[in-house]
């Protein structure tokens, strides 16, 4: 439905009406149901395909750690438990302001949109600060993989490969967080700008699809490396 | 608000981010008892959980159309696929 030039100064202002609002969708849609519906299928199919992406280096653990399981063994004294479980609850938490974000958008709470996104963003910045200090442990003790590793263990070989998904895999999923990020940032400026509405509020839905995956992503790469039993 | 839309009640949210909370205690509590084998089938198990619980409530699965438990579901029996038959290969070695 196309708006007449009145109607757009009026939207500018936030003064349509919610039944007018619910009517304006880009020509290929139908109605806003639609719309809705065609984003979510959209972010669930690529997210589909990041399962995958991370699913070759899941593959890659799960034939390691069948062949050389004690190697994961002697890799999990060198991991920090407190660390990884404080980054897990941090990564919870933001899932839940993200959630709560979403529902606020959707109940026209602009403020409270924009509080909890920041929130989210936050969390998210300090699970990249915390994997930091973790990886700058690893590299001053010489555990990160190539000519600098330093491990005078048993299986040293099978231990570096140990490192070497430990590094790509966390490190794949500190990039998604970074991109996470900055999508949530882009959903404050457009909350700020007055982008949404209750009937207009999937962008900030699909990024809190986004940032649920890559916390489904840690709560699966914190028993892998993290929760291996010393006795296996 | 479109027709069609579900807002979830707040302490749908907070209850299942109490749940998340109890199953990472009970994760992290369960790798300092020796189960053997089993200690990593314990936390592959509560990790899915917790995996499902996100799913259906923090990214509303529950409230969606069939055609997104399709989607969602798609991406999971791939990665099935992928583990599934790659596994008998090795084990049979």
């Amino acid at each position: 439905m196309r708006l007449t030039r009145s109607q757009r100064r009026k939207r500018r202002k936030l003064l349509l009406t919610e039944q007018e609002e619910t009517l304006i969708v880009p020509h290929q849609f139908d109605d806003r149901q639609q719309q809705k519906e065609t984003d979510n299928l959209g972010m669930w199919l690529f997210l589909a395909t990041e399962v995958l992406f991370f699913g070759g280096l899941i593959a890659a653990y799960v034939v390691m750690r069948w062949k050389f399981p004690e190697a994961f063994v002697i890799a999990n004294k060198d991991m920090d438990i407190v660390l990884g479980g404080v980054n897990t609850t941090v990564l919870l938490v933001s899932s839940l302001t993200m959630a709560l974000g979403v529902r606020a958008t959707q109940t026209g709470n602009r403020r409270m949109t924009i509080l909890l996104l920041l929130v989210t963003m936050v969390l998210g910045i300090a699970f990249l600060g915390i994997k930091g200090v973790e990886w700058a442990h690893k590299f001053e003790e010489g555990l990160f993989p190539g000519p600098g590793f330093r491990f005078n263990g048993h299986a040293g070989p099978q231990v570096e490969m140990v490192f070497v998904l430990y590094f790509l895999m966390t490190g794949l999923h500190a990039l998604h967080m970074i991109i996470g990020v900055g999508i949530v940032l882009a959903m404050v400026v457009m909350a700020a700008r007055r982008r949404f509405s209750p009937s207009y509020y999937f962008p900030v839905e699909i990024s809190g699809l986004y940032w649920h995956f890559v916390d489904i992503v840690w709560i699966f790469l914190f028993p892998l490396f993290y929760l291996i039993h010393p006795h296996l | 608000m479109n027709p069609a839309d579900h807002i979830v009640p707040l302490k749908t949210y907070f209850a299942v981010f109490a749940a998340l909370l109890a199953l990472l205690a009970l994760t992290v509590g369960v790798s300092l008892v020796d189960l053997g084998e089993w200690n990593v089938v314990v936390a592959m198990a509560v990790a899915f959980c917790k995996a499902i619980l996100v799913v259906l409530f923090f990214m509303h699965v529950k409230y969606s159309p069939r055609l997104t438990w399709v989607f969602a579901g798609g991406g999971v029996l791939w990665l099935a696929i992928l583990l599934l038959l790659l596994l008998p290969d090795f084990m049979t070695r």
